[in-house]
């Protein structure tokens, strides 16, 4: 198994149109036959998109006025957002008025008011929403949604949550190479206000029989990696413990300073790594000081 | 983006709070008429700088005098003494860090009659996602240490979005800050006024350090910070045009024109990443292997070969930079893409210290070949370890 997306994900494309949208989508529509169903762009709505998948094939794909109109004539389940920030959080909100179960925002730099708006909406409703500001959400060999480079990903048994991009692809590079693959990589983003905490897909990772180690990759700013850290701890309680190896990017970052990603700012003196390695460590996490040492850790940890 | 106290508050009066009457001034002549306008026998002279602890700050000049950068006049000459002090003067404060911040300009306030002193704030409170109050009895200190020395005497007010902030809200601040009287009936328009604010102008943060409660029992902004949300920019060009570029980096300002995320810090290797999070990441692996990053620089997702020239140049622009360590893992971005405009930028600006490039992902074999064939002076490294500890040796042993 795996968490969140699968074979059976259709997937729709919120900013298909634009030059992000396209190229993304003709990577994702190249990995594995990910299901990507439809595009929405208002106002192009009956139109057609087409693209050119990395080995030359060409692709079509309709495009709908709405989310909607796209969800009810596609039968998707899923809807990733590429829409600029001005205009993204309208986009998210249009998703999750259309009881979208799952909408992943890759959108960079979406004013932060515009996100309390949408998490108000959000709490009310039973979609969930990853990002924004993260790179997605792959399925080794089933699903890519989203910017992650799919080449790099190996089928195995880590679970990988992160609020990095790039970072993410570290661990799953390294997991890949010590030849344990993924089950699920997710990026739950960089900014202060998300839809999905680490929590939350700790939770699904600790349910998915497939996942028998993880990878959490935190950095500084807010607590939610203190708060994941006391979850842990408290289903270990219950009984449910897999190995998690964790890393906190930014031990060096001045307090105040915002660090390229929104969220990542230590203020009022919190937020600070070594806060969370401490909590992390309390709860059972091998913290790497390394973030080249990722796969090599998890390796170790699980020979024991 | 920062602004200053004078602009804060110019800016908070017209939502319609209670403000003391200031004047800004750049000169020991604008502090004199300032001080006239105003009614006394007390003024309030104020440096104005972005950054906190202003008060207990004190200037490097001796000719500066010994007093903090906010300073109490008690007649017009003394206003003007103080000014011809602080104008032109190095302030050093506890966020200003050693090298201080010149005083270009000050305020000019007048005086008040001070009761208590209260602590407000908004920001986003991001573990609920809500824009929250937070308010303190203990006004006039480093709220830090108070968060520190007595959590108990701060109290969090979250605001739901769709509601705005309730009357519950209002009493539960006023009850928090232990307010009475006329400070009571101030409060009913205070509170949401300030909330408005923030959410009309998206800012990040509102801090009143302190509040006061005037001898006759109302309330007033004594000081005021404000910070916006950079991303929301684009809607506000009032709030773009308070912008005050002395009070920023000059590095910090050409990265900004070129949407290029950077962060100016102390050490002397200069590092270029793709993604915040490996930019941090590999701020600390210089760390761990011993030395100091010189900053913190992410060239995004889908950077140009223009966009890495241009943070090349202002990498090496940097004196204080020894060394450069480029990781690159590209996922979006390719590695051929990212090889050529570092060869660009080092036959453009000429390259005097040791570059170690680290390139990962997509067609990274083409990339490692561009580097190799150019002929050019570059240590190659495999992984994030292996180039941290390349850079580090480099720099160490020049």
């Amino acid at each position: 198994m795996s968490i969140l997306v699968n074979k059976d994900t259709k997937v729709i494309v919120q900013g298909l149109t634009g030059k992000t949208g396209t190229f993304h989508t003709e990577q994702a529509l190249g990995y594995c036959g990910t299901q990507m169903v439809a595009g929405v762009t208002p106002g192009k709505g009956g139109s057609t998109w087409e693209g050119t998948l990395p080995d030359g094939t060409k692709a079509t794909l309709p495009v709908f006025d709405t989310v909607a109109e796209a969800r009810d004539r596609t039968g998707a389940n899923a809807s990733v957002v590429y829409v600029p920030p001005k205009a993204a959080g309208a986009s998210i909100i249009e998703a999750i008025d259309a009881e979208m179960p799952l909408i992943v925002t890759i959108t960079e730099g979406i004013p932060v008011l515009d996100m309390v708006k949408v998490k108000a909406r959000l709490d009310r409703s039973a979609s969930r929403l990853l990002g924004p500001n993260c790179p997605g959400v792959l399925t080794p060999g089933e699903c890519k949604i989203g910017i992650m480079p799919g080449s790099i990903f190996r089928r195995g048994s880590v679970g990988i949550v992160s609020r990095s991009g790039t970072l993410t692809y570290e661990a799953v590079f390294q997991t890949t190479n010590e030849g344990l693959g993924q089950t699920t990589a997710v990026g739950i983003g960089g900014d202060p206000v998300k839809g999905t905490e680490f929590i939350d897909v700790l939770e699904l990772f600790l349910a998915d029989p497939e996942t028998t180690s993880i990878v959490m990759i935190g950095e500084i700013g807010g607590s939610a990696e203190e708060a994941a850290a006391q979850f842990l701890k408290d289903e270990a309680k219950r009984g449910r413990v897999k190995p998690v190896v964790g890393f906190i990017a930014g031990r060096t970052a001045p307090p105040g300073r915002t660090m390229g990603h929104a969220g990542a700012v230590i203020s009022g003196g919190k937020g600070g790594a070594e806060d969370k390695i401490a909590a992390m460590e309390a709860a059972g996490i091998v913290v790497s000081p390394s973030p080249a040492q990722l796969g090599r850790t998890l390796a170790e940890r699980l020979k024991g | 983006m920062n602004i200053h106290e004078y602009q804060a508050k110019a800016l908070l009066k017209g939502f319609g709070a209670p403000v003391a009457a200031g004047v800004p001034v750049f000169s020991a002549g604008e502090a004199e008429a300032a001080a006239r306008s105003l009614p006394g026998p007390l003024w309030v002279v104020k440096s104005q700088i972005h950054a906190g602890g202003r008060g207990k700050g004190r200037f490097k000049e001796a000719s500066a005098g010994d007093k903090g950068g906010v300073r109490l006049a008690r007649s017009v000459d003394e206003v003007v003494k103080f000014a011809q002090e602080m104008l032109g003067s190095t302030l050093v404060t506890k966020q200003t860090g050693p090298a201080g911040k010149q005083v270009n300009r000050l305020y000019v306030e007048d005086g008040a009659d001070i009761a208590r002193e209260l602590y407000c704030s908004l920001l986003v409170d991001r573990a609920v996602g809500r824009v929250a109050f937070v308010v303190s009895t203990e006004g006039g200190m480093d709220i830090e240490t108070v968060a520190h020395d007595t959590p108990e005497k701060i109290v969090t007010v979250a605001i739901d979005p769709e509601a705005g902030v309730t009357a519950a809200d209002v009493a539960a601040i006023v009850s928090a800050l232990k307010l009475d009287g006329a400070a009571t009936q101030d409060a009913e328009t205070l509170f949401p006024l300030l909330y408005r604010a923030f959410v009309d102008k998206d800012m990040s943060l509102l801090e009143i350090n302190p509040l006061i409660v005037l001898k006759d029992g109302h309330l007033r902004l004594l000081d005021a910070k404000v910070s916006f949300d950079g991303n929301a920019l684009f809607r506000h060009p009032d709030v773009e045009a308070l912008r005050d570029l002395t009070e920023e980096d000059d590095k910090e300002i050409e990265a900004h024109k070129h949407d290029l995320a950077y962060v100016a810090l102390a050490g002397n290797i200069g590092c270029m990443v793709n993604g915040a999070g490996l930019a941090m990441a590999t701020m600390d692996i210089i760390k761990l292997y011993g030395a100091e990053p010189a900053n913190f620089l992410d060239v995004g997702g889908g950077a140009s070969r223009e966009k890495v020239t241009a943070a090349f140049k202002i990498i090496t622009a940097d004196p204080a930079v020894k060394g450069i360590l480029i990781n690159i893992f590209g996922g979006i971005m390719k590695c051929d893409v990212i090889a050529e405009g570092v060869i660009a930028a080092v036959r453009e600006v000429g390259l005097k210290v040791p570059l170690v490039v680290r390139l990962e992902g997509t067609n990274v074999a083409l990339g490692k070949k561009i580097i190799a064939d150019s002929g050019l002076d570059v240590i190659a490294a495999d992984d994030l370890d292996d180039a941290a500890q390349k850079i580090v040796a480099a720099v160490k042993g020049a």
